[in-house]
């Protein structure tokens, strides 16, 4: 499995689209790591700097359907090569989670309240998220301030973060 | 309890149910282009796995960037190509030939109701107006229907949207469809399959139903779905009169695949189009949608019609029907691309390429190039486009750059305007 604890990135919009994520003009790229330096180029977000802001960062807390739009996995991938393995929204497009799941990481949906409650408690802060899979919990922590997050995602999205994603799982399945 | 169309397509395509919300469907047709196949490709070629599971149901296209506008593009067309070469894909459609995918491939007579077809690309859904289950998917799901031909989807919960009356002259089926999103808001039908129904839909051509259902996904749908009807077999006779001894015969063998009467939904809407005018879009979401009426006087640069929305030969006879005869505004910049080599022949032996360049639009060759901002018309910061396509989100067709969604006929209206306005074939 890949790696899920870290610093999160706080984006405060909801609908927040794969053209946003990466925009098309990348898209005649045919290697993942030439989309590293664009990820979140085109996101017109108040006191949002892609540059300083994205760097380091494992996850990212946003509103609700965060990836609608084009079926590029570019954005899933533009993430991973940036280190960022986990979104959490209110919800999400369908294609961008499917992709997310597809490709070993993890879209995770939470109810309204507790997103409102992580904005509120960590957004502005060097918040850090430590994962615990099996148990389907994350962790937040900010200096002093500690929120326990339980999640719940679908039980063969689990089967293809634990086998590593779609492919792999597909091919030890069906012939 | 009765099912939907697409719990009836899903029954007859499982292979698998890995956990009980899980279905895994055989695929009937997997369709790839230039954008987001290659990297798919790469990936099996870097596993040892560069195989197709059937050559036949594969179909191919370069449409997103063509010609080739730079190495980087020519080197996508190439992975495909060389890919449909050593794979004998024979449904491969290269410069010349090629089209914007969700116009070219159901002219070839590639879908047909009940199939299940998923692509790399988000407008897939417009499939769904054959009566069939077709999704857009990310690059690995493409990968695994290219592989396996199965593709793994949610139990397909269903919104009925009855779109009652009939429509106003100088409306369309754009209009209809930017007024459902409205209405619903760009999550209004996500994970959902939407499912057309009602006398306006019935009474729509292909064509039509084909705008509608390619627009799904802009409010978040799965799949838009029209049930399948005798306009859907007309359509499809010459690619099925071999299959059938009648029409009617084909009709029938369709009708497995309508929804029962007590199919399950999740949600009815009664959308009454009688009274509707022409739409526009206002901001950077597909939801964002009023009259045109209140948009009327918004200066434009760029007008663009085309795409796999309203590229097709009824919607350039629309625009051209405005243009007859008359010169655009002189600071718009007015291009048309003809979704397909076909539509291109026929606009041409209608005389609808000349109003076009009489009118001082340009004509490009089919392709999918601006309405993405990759190529062929692309916006500059602060530039305003009214088009024909189906997004309108920030930076979609140039960083910076604003896009209004309307109909053909606004599109013309706001050419010869210079601004966005509604076209003489509306009368309020």
């Amino acid at each position: 499995m890949k790696e899920f604890n870290g610093p999160v990135l706080f984006l405060d919009r909801s609908d927040i689209n794969t053209d946003e994520i990466i925009p098309a003009r990348y898209l005649t790229e045919i290697s993942k790591e030439a989309l590293r330096p664009h990820l979140l180029e085109d996101l017109v977000l108040e006191e949002f700097d892609p540059r300083a802001d994205i760097a380091g960062k494992r996850v990212i807390v946003t509103r609700s359907n965060f990836g609608c739009g084009s079926s590029r996995e570019h954005a899933p991938w533009a993430l991973e090569v940036n280190g960022i393995t986990v979104v959490i929204a209110r919800s999400f497009a369908r294609i961008f989670r499917q992709n997310m799941f597809n490709c070993g990481m993890l879209a995770i949906e939470l109810p309204e309240a507790a997103i409102e409650q992580l904005f509120s408690r960590f957004a502005g802060r060097p918040a850090e998220v430590e994962m615990d899979f099996p148990n389907s919990r994350l962790t937040f922590r900010a200096g002093a301030e500690e929120a326990v997050v339980p999640f719940v995602i679908s039980d063969f999205d689990r089967k293809l973060v634990e086998s590593g994603g779609w492919v792999d799982f597909a091919d030890s399945h069906y012939a | 309890m009765g099912k939907t169309i697409a719990e009836k397509i899903f029954e007859s395509h499982l292979v698998d149910r890995p956990t009980p919300d899980t279905w895994v469907l055989r695929l009937d047709a997997v369709f790839c282009h230039e954008i987001t196949t290659p990297i798919a490709i790469n990936d099996l070629i870097a596993r040892g796995k560069d195989r197709v599971f059937d050559p036949a149901r594969i179909k191919a296209v370069i449409d997103h960037v063509t010609p080739a506008k730079d190495g980087k593009t020519a080197t996508q067309g190439k992975i495909l190509r060389d890919w449909a070469r050593r794979h004998g894909i024979l449904d491969f459609f290269d410069i010349g030939r090629n089209g914007v995918c969700h116009a070219l491939f159901p002219e070839k007579g590639f879908v047909r109701p009940g199939y299940t077809i998923i692509m790399g690309d988000s407008h897939t859904c417009t499939h769904g107006a054959f009566g069939a289950f077709a999704a857009g998917v990310g690059t690995t799901d493409l990968e695994v229907g290219i592989l396996k031909g199965v593709c793994a989807f949610r139990s397909p919960a269903t919104i009925k949207i009855s779109v009652n009356g009939t429509l106003p002259a100088g409306v369309f089926a754009k209009d209809v469809i930017l007024s459902i999103i409205g209405r619903i808001g760009v999550n209004g039908a996500t994970d959902k399959v939407i499912e057309f129904h009602g006398p306006a839909v019935a009474d729509m051509t292909m064509d039509e139903r084909m705008t509608l259902c390619n627009m799904a996904v802009e409010a978040g749908a799965t799949c838009g779905i029209c049930p399948p009807d005798a306009t859907t077999v007309s359509y499809l006779w010459p690619f099925i009169e071999e299959e059938f001894p009648s029409p009617q015969a084909a009709l029938e063998a369709c009708a497995r695949f309508l929804p029962d009467a007590d199919a399950p939904y999740e949600r009815i809407i009664a959308h009454d189009i009688s009274d509707l005018a022409p739409q526009v879009t206002f901001g950077f979401k597909p939801d964002q949608v009023r009259p045109v009426a209140e948009m009327a006087g918004t200066p434009v640069d760029q007008v663009y019609i085309g795409s796999c929305t309203n590229g097709r030969l009824a919607d350039l006879r629309v625009a051209a029907e405005v243009l007859r005869g008359r010169r655009i505004h002189p600071h718009v910049r007015g291009i048309v691309s003809p979704a397909t080599p076909q539509i291109y022949a026929q606009a041409l032996e209608e005389g609808i390429i000349a109003t076009f360049l009489e009118a001082g639009f340009c004509v490009t060759n089919p392709t999918c190039g601006a309405c993405l901002g990759m190529s062929n018309g692309v916006l500059a910061e602060g530039e305003v486009c009214a088009a024909t396509t189906n997004r309108n989100f920030n930076g979609r067709m140039g960083k910076g750059g604003m896009v209004h969604l309307m109909s053909p006929a606004t599109a013309a209206a706001s050419a010869l305007a210079g601004s966005i306005a509604n076209s003489e074939l509306y009368k309020v």
